[in-house]
């Protein structure tokens, strides 16, 4: 932190940095900028949720509505979590143990959810299950219920975050090579006893690294579980989706207090995220040596 | 990238076959069929039926509200973000660590929550609206506002892209450049902003291809009149309500296309920077 750039060398003739006034310009447009776009929106949140007091907002939380709609994302959340985790570590030993042709293909059909308009995103699956869709009548004839119920709005969960634990992990384990699992088996440990013995806590913090932006992203993924949500109320309304029809009902204490938990959630996840690289950064450092 | 040479000691680990098949099993469920399904749908109209339908004139509104103004957005985010890389790599001021990492919110912030934010805040009532209103300007429910929203989507992916670039910038360079009797400008434009540009056209093009597909921070703000203010993602959303899937399909289909085609450059910026800058 101590480089040249602190010390404020006032020449204007000097050519490593700019003159004060440059300086003072650059700084004040970088922070009104991010004051205007990204604080502003942000504490906004907290004081429209409490403007009529603390009771309104603890109110307006513990609505059967809200309960029922912190409930139902909880269960979405960790049915997405478990099965991304699960395909990501799968996945990612594949890769990254292995070598094969069509490697880095591979990764960017991983990598496709993440470039989908999250309309589009929920628009794929009612066009598989929709009434109009390939399976529709079949589910149909069998009572079978995707669209609008939880197994719809958890698949379309899953397909947008289908890339984030197998992202993180991918490249940290390129770099961790394969020499500690290959000495594991040969000293006659299992495929599974090398995986959790050996494998699984060098990669430890990238799995909790992947895993706590998928929770994230899971949680307040809007427009692709709207698509196939059907706004049942009390049934199958995400907390996102409550936000959306309490604003749009101008009840808008309540609509900020939900809007509210998941802006904690997102402060939250940014400040985990920034111990995990912590971590993260000091294993590589300490792989590097 | 990984080159091995060593192909025959890599296969003495257990649970490739299993593990490569359920990948491949899970990618398909997921992602695979459900985009094929998209596709094939697309394939029961006939070309001028589609035709039709991407030319109609509130399509062809929607998919130009979208695309200009993402395009617009993204123009924004590039200069703001490089000014803001620049602030956070280069100069020290009171609070910046906290600046810097509030450049992610937007990344984290459920999109719903950013959507009716930005729409108090910019509403004529609201904090920054009141006073814009009194400079007759209107922001929300017009498309200004779409472009706010699409402005506070795309931030984190300039700023992201670029900044590691230029931490890892060598000042020697910079330093044997002035030695050798360049101004500040000249270093500037001839030494840095070469050596920044790959990436931050990469974060033009990631900010864009977000702002394209973007929906839950702009339907709020955005008013949503047809041919105005109304954007793809929402016309898509409108036609499934009506039930014309195949027009909504459509929608979709150019949009999809749109974005395989941005990554597709951004692909392309990444190896040209490579094959340029072999360093990295």
């Amino acid at each position: 932190m101590t480089d040249g750039q602190i010390v404020l060398r006032e020449a204007a003739t000097d050519a490593r940095t700019e003159p004060r006034l440059i300086r003072w310009i650059v700084i004040g447009l970088a922070v009104l900028f991010l004051t205007v776009f990204v604080v502003l929106p942000l504490v906004l949140v907290f004081a429209e949720a409490f403007s009529r007091g603390v009771g309104a907002y603890f109110s307006a939380l513990l609505e059967p509505e809200g309960l029922a709609a912190i409930r139902l994302t909880l269960v979405v959340a960790a049915i997405s979590l478990t099965l991304n985790l699960v395909f990501g570590l799968i996945a990612a030993w594949a890769i990254t143990k292995f070598d094969f042709p069509g490697k880095s293909f591979l990764i960017t059909l991983i990598d496709l959810p993440f470039s989908v308009s999250p309309v589009i995103s929920g628009l794929l699956f009612v066009l598989l299950f929709g009434m109009q869709g390939f399976f529709g009548p079949w589910l149909q004839d069998h009572n079978v219920q995707i669209l609008f119920a939880v197994p719809g709005i958890a698949l379309a969960t899953i397909f947008v975050t289908f890339p984030f634990v197998a992202r993180a992990l991918i490249p940290l384990m390129q770099e961790q090579g394969t020499l500690e699992e290959e000495a594991a088996v040969s000293l006659g440990a299992s495929g599974l006893q090398t995986f959790f013995r050996v494998t699984l806590p060098n990669i430890k913090w990238g799995v909790l690294y992947g895993v706590l932006l998928c929770n994230a992203r899971a949680m307040g993924e809007f427009g692709a579980v709207s698509v196939v949500s059907g706004h049942i109320r009390g049934e199958t309304n995400t907390m996102p989706l409550l936000v959306e029809i309490l604003y749009n009902e101008y009840q808008f204490v309540a609509a900020f207090a939900i809007a509210s938990l998941l802006a904690m959630l997102a402060l939250v996840t940014l400040v985990a995220k920034t111990i995990l690289e912590r971590h993260l950064d000091e294993g590589q450092q300490l792989s590097d040596d | 990238m990984i080159v091995s040479g060593e192909q025959g000691r890599r296969n003495t680990l257990p649970g490739f076959g299993l593990t490569m098949g359920l990948t491949l099993t899970w990618l398909s469920i997921i992602v695979l069929i459900p985009l094929a399904g998209l596709f094939i749908k697309t394939f029961e109209l006939s070309w001028d039926q589609f035709i039709a339908i991407v030319t109609s004139r509130r399509t062809l509104n929607a998919l130009k509200i979208s695309f200009g103004l993402a395009f617009a957005a993204a123009a924004v985010n590039l200069v703001m973000g490089v000014v803001i890389v620049w602030a956070l790599v280069r100069y020290r001021f009171p609070g910046r660590r906290i600046f810097d990492a509030i450049v992610d919110i937007p990344f984290a912030l459920p999109t719903a929550v950013a959507g009716i934010a930005l729409t108090s805040l910019f509403a004529q009532k609201g904090w920054l609206g009141a006073p814009l209103a009194e400079l007759g300007i209107k922001v929300a429910f017009t498309p200004l506002g779409i472009f706010v929203a699409m402005i506070f989507i795309g931030i984190p992916f300039v700023v992201r892209t670029v900044q590691p670039v230029l931490i890892d910038l060598d000042t020697e360079i910079e330093e044997a450049a002035a030695s050798l009797g360049a101004n500040r400008w000249q270093i500037i434009s001839r030494v840095i902003l070469p050596s920044l540009i790959p990436a931050i056209l990469t974060g033009f093009a990631l900010a864009f291809a977000r702002a394209i597909g973007e929906y839950g921070s702009v339907i709020f703000i955005a008013g949503n009149l047809p041919n105005v203010s109304e954007i793809a993602p929402l016309l898509i959303v409108i036609r499934l309500s009506e039930f014309r899937y195949a027009d909504a399909t459509a929608i979709a289909v150019v949009m999809l296309v749109a974005a395989f085609l941005i990554i597709f450059a951004v692909n392309r910026i990444q190896s040209w920077a490579q094959n340029r800058f072999p360093v990295h």
